[in-house]
């Protein structure tokens, strides 16, 4: 079986139907995710992204083919526990996933239920709130929350159990734009800093961006993978599957289409800015 | 017609210990056929402000005035005025509830009692302008819907209302690319179509950037920057420095005048910049 100290998930051949669909919403998904590694997956609503996701936890069990998370199978019952352990995942919305009364409770709900000694809870607590920016809020009620703050407590909730995958499953989606940085910013620095591997579902195209590597999907398969600017550079293909590019990189392919000699794959302003300085001075 | 706020102040849970003094000392007419882009990060009082435009809320101390009628009024009819203010919270697909998309699109015309003959013409009027063919969806459950199709028919429900000012709290959130796209063109028909006064709440600069006519900013409950789009994004810092992001094109822009390139003020739109590009490309445009 494959290695699980270089890749903490593997799916082979993988495809999940909903039960009483024929189509499948996962349909041979073979692909990995690397130790270390900031992976975001992207797709239109309905091409499978999220079911992806949700396999990756063992929210769902494959029709056909396997999941591996850190080396155990998703379809092994008894390791289910123990698999989203090691792969924590934050949904979309936060008032789905809160459960406790007060903030800090809902941080150690997880770690009570795995039985972790009380005063590892507190460091852990402290630790995963101040992560997400949210330690000055430890004794509030939940619903006294915004829903970016709400999210960043979900976070807070999986990083406790120090996983050694985050799954974001549109974790940004419903917050303003200082909350996904701050967000986006968290789940980088854990990146970096604690080599957790990262997992991002994303509409958001500049969030994809800063990913080490993409993936698009579509119709259930992956339709395109690479590097961010290898994805992105493909603007008609990716605007066919229901996508955007990063606002500089459509710059990039509108100033090509007239003409002006920019590199394809710019991805950021800084990025663009390099590039004008270099038309300047060529001419 | 107009809405006009005066002095509007709105404290939640006045008197406890998590009072929060949400809306302070609002001042704001919002003129007939408008688009105004609402903008503002989580927590400055805009949701809260949107709220009070048809009386869901009720100010603490102030007054809100629609077509010239006063909210906290008792004689106001505040039913009548719910109709010609439509709301569209945010993911208002959560709130549909009906077996079918006409069923769930009719239930606020059926509640003002119109004629049957009427309704229908109004469920059938609503969902073309949301683009939803109505000989197809009409008797689907709406949970069978894809999330931007629900997303569509939710707004049906409150265009069937036929209101003269529609509020939207940030009609996209959580949609994908296309949906969003969707969403954003089928408000900017219906502002140009029928002149509706459109109230738009948005996390996206770009989106804001590309609609609206007049820009709202709000910041601790209170109101900012109030102007045109021109106006607005070129305060980069002060937006930035509000949790608030600026376009692209606008960020663009500053770091070329920053490396000597000639480009001119108030450049907000993506196409404006390429423009200004082309010209260095053309000639060479840096001073230094």
């Amino acid at each position: 079986m494959a290695n699980y100290e270089e890749n903490r998930i593997i799916t082979s051949t993988l495809a999940y139907a909903y039960p009483d669909t024929q189509r499948n919403a996962v349909d041979g998904v073979t692909m990995r995710v690397k130790n270390g590694e900031f992976l975001a997956i992207l797709g239109h609503n309905g091409s499978g992204k999220s079911t992806l996701a949700k396999l990756f936890n063992a929210l769902y069990v494959p029709t056909k083919g396997t999941v591996w998370v850190c080396g155990l199978d998703t379809k092994d019952d008894d390791l289910v526990f123990d698999i989203r352990q090691h792969a924590g995942m934050v949904f979309q919305n936060p008032d789905n996933q809160i459960v406790a009364t007060v903030v800090e409770e809902d941080v150690a709900f997880g770690l009570e239920n795995n039985g972790v000694d009380p005063k590892e809870i507190r460091v852990r607590i402290d630790d995963a709130l101040a992560a997400v920016n949210m330690t000055k809020h430890a004794k509030k009620a939940p619903h006294m929350l915004s829903g970016g703050q709400k999210q960043r407590v979900a976070i807070a909730g999986v990083l406790a159990m120090k996983p050694d995958v985050i799954i974001l499953d549109e974790s940004t989606a419903m917050l303003d734009p200082s909350g996904r940085a701050e967000v986006m910013n968290t789940v980088h620095r854990l990146n970096k800093e604690e080599g957790i591997s990262v997992v991002i579902i994303t509409h958001y195209m500049a969030e994809a961006a800063t990913a080490d590597y993409v993936i698009v999907m579509d119709e259930g398969k992956i339709a395109l993978s690479g590097t961010p600017r290898e994805v992105f550079a493909k603007v008609d293909t990716v605007r066919s599957l229901g996508l955007d590019v990063p606002p500089m990189t459509d710059l990039a392919h509108m100033l090509r289409e007239s003409g002006v000699n920019v590199r394809r794959d710019v991805l950021t302003v800084d990025e663009m800015v390099e590039e004008v300085c270099r038309l300047s001075s060529s001419i | 017609m107009s809405i006009v706020i005066e002095h509007l102040n709105y404290i939640y849970m006045s008197g406890g210990p998590y009072e929060t003094h949400a809306l302070h000392d609002v001042n704001l007419t919002i003129n007939d056929g408008e688009f105004i882009g609402l903008i503002g990060h989580t927590g400055s009082g805009k949701s809260t402000l949107v709220q009070h435009l048809n009386g869901l809320i009720m100010p603490t101390s102030g007054r809100v005035l629609v077509d010239g009628m006063d909210l906290a009024d008792k004689a106001t009819d505040r039913r009548a005025i719910r109709q010609r203010v439509g709301l569209v919270f945010q993911y208002p697909e959560n709130q549909l509830f009906e077996e079918t998309v006409e069923k769930d699109i009719a239930f606020g015309p059926k509640n003002l009692g119109l004629s049957a003959q009427e309704i229908d013409r109004r469920v059938k009027d609503a969902m073309r302008r949301v683009q939803l063919d109505y000989d197809k969806l009409h008797d689907r459950s709406v949970f069978e819907l894809s999330g931007g199709q629900m997303r569509r028919v939710a707004i049906a429900g409150v265009l069937a209302m036929e209101p003269q000012v529609l509020v939207l709290d940030e009609p996209c959130a959580g949609l994908d690319p296309r949906g969003r796209e969707e969403i954003l063109a089928l408000i900017r028909d219906l502002h140009r179509e029928s002149g509706a006064t459109i109230v738009m709440v948005s996390h996206s600069m770009d989106d804001v950037a590309s609609l609206a006519e007049r820009v709202i900013v709000m910041n601790h409950g209170e109101i900012v920057m109030d102007g045109v789009p021109r106006d607005v994004f070129s305060c980069g810092e002060e937006l930035r420095g509000m949790g608030l992001d600026v376009p692209q094109a606008v960020q663009l822009a500053g770091k070329l005048r920053a490396r000597g390139f000639d480009i001119p003020e108030g450049i907000y739109l993506i196409e404006e910049i390429k423009a200004e590009i082309e010209k260095i490309a053309g000639k060479g445009g840096r001073h230094a």
